[in-house]
């Protein structure tokens, strides 16, 4: 990949929808990564966004809209469910092998950074959940694609190896200036160094970064005042206190009933019903 | 050793050509058995025994027409297994039906066809059993040449797709989106099974072509930590099976395929005894966490 040239996205869809049996699974999906770019894919179950990230990566096509990826695009990819057949003997060291060969010494470089240096002799089938997406992540990322697809990367992990595994994947960007596409329906951990959050929910409820998200109207309807917050306390914990009754008292000392960052200066009910966005942070898209 | 097995079951002029005929059945099956391995793994690995079954039942229908159109045998034989595998395919894709459903009716079908195809054909007289169960005994040095030349095109192949149809066995999403082609890999593995029941058939028949496949590999299973691994011990064990079978079919002058196969079977469970045994010494039950 030339570094001078202007940086062309890695994938970009264009109002992409995708029907099967007769079912739109997505529609009017916009999505962009660029070089050294991380992007959120958040969500409910079944609101579309493994789809979307098939479609971004030619697994599935698209039934219309437009789907372009730069030439020649290198992916590395941990897809949501992987099962190996017990019949297949597997270390992890062959696993790493898998789509091209590495170095030994590349290998173990690999398996240290996820923390499972240990087990490159182990067979795959002997792994835990939290090691085997370990292997599948240290997998995706030894060849340094240009972008690297992660369909919930954590699942499995405690809580201590998902902030190491979320550190990782930043190092790595910051590395590689790699591309990453990640997929979470985990909102708390929606990380800190994600660069643009998209809301999907069947279409993209809303698309920016993860404050402007946590404070859009439509994310709070999908999500429910609880994951809104969560959201943003992720964000916000250093400057910002909740207190016993539910409502959140900011540094500048003034008190929210929810903790957007750009509404610490004013009070409002929450009603769920409401028709119109009371606020919307900067150039929110409201695509709901 | 060959020579006192057969003093036993032989009368003693005909010595030279039982010899000759004996190494020509190991040669030919040994060389079947090369193939046989790497191949039946995938087989394993894919979950494709039925479908392998499917193909080489298809095989009596490709006997049928090979005689009908006047072509080759194992020309027929090929080019029926390939349709019936593209056929699978087309229609998996469509979703009709599941896919052992689907298997059950090309499986049978295709044998019942062949069946009756070659019965009706009254004006051919042809050993139905020799196509059913093989006859390794009666292999030709022609015979030789194409299981030798086919064999090594075939092994030639397989090891040019390895990497995108090992890919594509872990995971063929994986496969895809790194750019290695699973399907197309896929597709030629089916032309290569094709290939391979074909040269199988006059060897064993097309009842018992699965078994050479699978069980050999499933013997390895036990002893591999690598898919190459696996693919290596089960060409021994293939080799092993052809090579006892033959001995025991001579001993006791029992068929000659079917006993290939019960001495693969023989080594499967001696494979399964082997690794319960070690696993004891090791302290550790000898099936792991499933």
């Amino acid at each position: 990949m030339s570094q001078n040239q202007p940086p062309a996205p890695l994938i970009s869809l264009r109002a992409v929808g995708v029907r099967r049996s007769g079912r739109w699974l997505i529609r009017g999906v916009d999505l962009k990564v660029d070089p050294g770019e991380i992007v959120t894919l958040i969500g409910p179950n079944g609101s579309g966004k493994s789809t979307a990230a098939k479609v971004a990566i030619g697994l599935m096509r698209a039934d219309e809209g437009r789907v372009e990826r730069s030439a020649a695009l290198s992916v590395g990819y941990v897809p949501q469910k992987l099962s190996i057949d017990r019949t297949l003997p597997l270390t992890v060291r062959r696993l790493m092998s898998l789509a091209g060969s590495h170095s030994r010494d590349d290998i173990d470089v690999a398996l240290d950074a996820v923390g499972i240096a240990g087990l490159a002799d182990a067979q795959v089938h002997r792994l835990s959940g939290g090691e085997f997406q370990r292997a599948l992540l240290a997998r995706a990322m030894i060849k340094q694609p240009q972008l690297l697809v992660l369909d919930e990367p954590v699942q499995g992990v405690d809580y201590a190896g998902e902030a190491a595994l979320y550190k990782l994947i930043q190092t790595i960007r910051k590395e590689t200036g790699c591309g990453i596409l990640l997929i979470s329906h985990d909102l708390h951990v929606v990380m800190a160094e994600t660069d643009t959050v998209i809301c999907l929910n069947g279409h993209v409820c809303c698309t920016g970064t993860p404050e402007m998200v946590a404070a859009n109207p439509a994310y709070e309807q999908l999500f429910g005042q609880r994951a809104a917050q969560s959201l943003a306390i992720y964000r916000h914990h250093h400057d910002h206190t909740h207190l016993p009754d539910g409502r959140v008292q900011h540094a500048d000392g003034t008190i929210t009933d929810h903790c957007h960052p750009d509404d610490g200066h004013h009070d409002h009910d929450h009603d769920h019903d409401r028709d119109e966005p009371e606020h919307a942070g900067g150039d929110l898209r409201n695509a709901g | 050793m060959i020579t006192i097995v057969m003093s036993r079951n032989m009368p003693a002029g005909t010595f030279e050509m039982l010899d000759d005929f004996f190494v020509r059945a190991l040669f030919a099956g040994s060389a079947l058995a090369i193939v046989a391995g790497p191949l039946g793994c995938f087989v394993v690995w894919r979950r494709m025994a039925y479908f392998g079954d499917t193909m080489a039942h298809s095989g009596l229908l490709g006997v049928a027409l090979a005689f009908l159109f006047e072509v080759p045998l194992i020309i027929g034989v090929f080019a029926v297994a390939v349709g019936v595998s593209m056929a699978l395919l087309a229609l998996q894709r469509k979703d009709a039906l599941p896919s052992d459903s689907l298997l059950g009716i090309l499986s049978h079908s295709a044998l019942a066809l062949g069946l009756v195809l070659v019965t009706y054909m009254t004006w051919l007289r042809i050993d139905l059993l020799s196509f059913l169960f093989g006859d390794i005994l009666a292999v030709s040095k022609a015979d030789i040449a194409v299981i030798v030349l086919g064999g090594a095109t075939v092994l030639a192949v397989l090891a040019a797709i390895w990497r995108p149809l090992i890919a594509g066995t872990v995971s063929s999403e994986i496969a895809q989106a790194e750019g290695l082609s699973p399907e197309r890999a896929k597709v030629i593995f089916m032309i290569l099974m094709a290939c391979v029941i074909a040269m199988a058939m006059k060897l064993v028949g097309v009842i018992l072509i699965t078994a050479l496949l699978i069980i050999p590999a499933a013997s390895a299973r036990q002893f591999s930590s690598t898919p190459e691994q696996m693919a290596g011990i089960s060409v021994l064990a293939g080799i092993l099976s052809v090579a006892t079978g033959l001995f025991t079919s001579l001993q006791f002058d029992t068929p000659s395929g079917p006993s290939i196969v019960v001495a693969s079977l023989a080594l499967y469970l001696l494979s399964l005894a082997a690794m319960g045994f070690a696993g004891s010494m090791r302290g550790e039950p000898s099936e792991d966490r499933s």
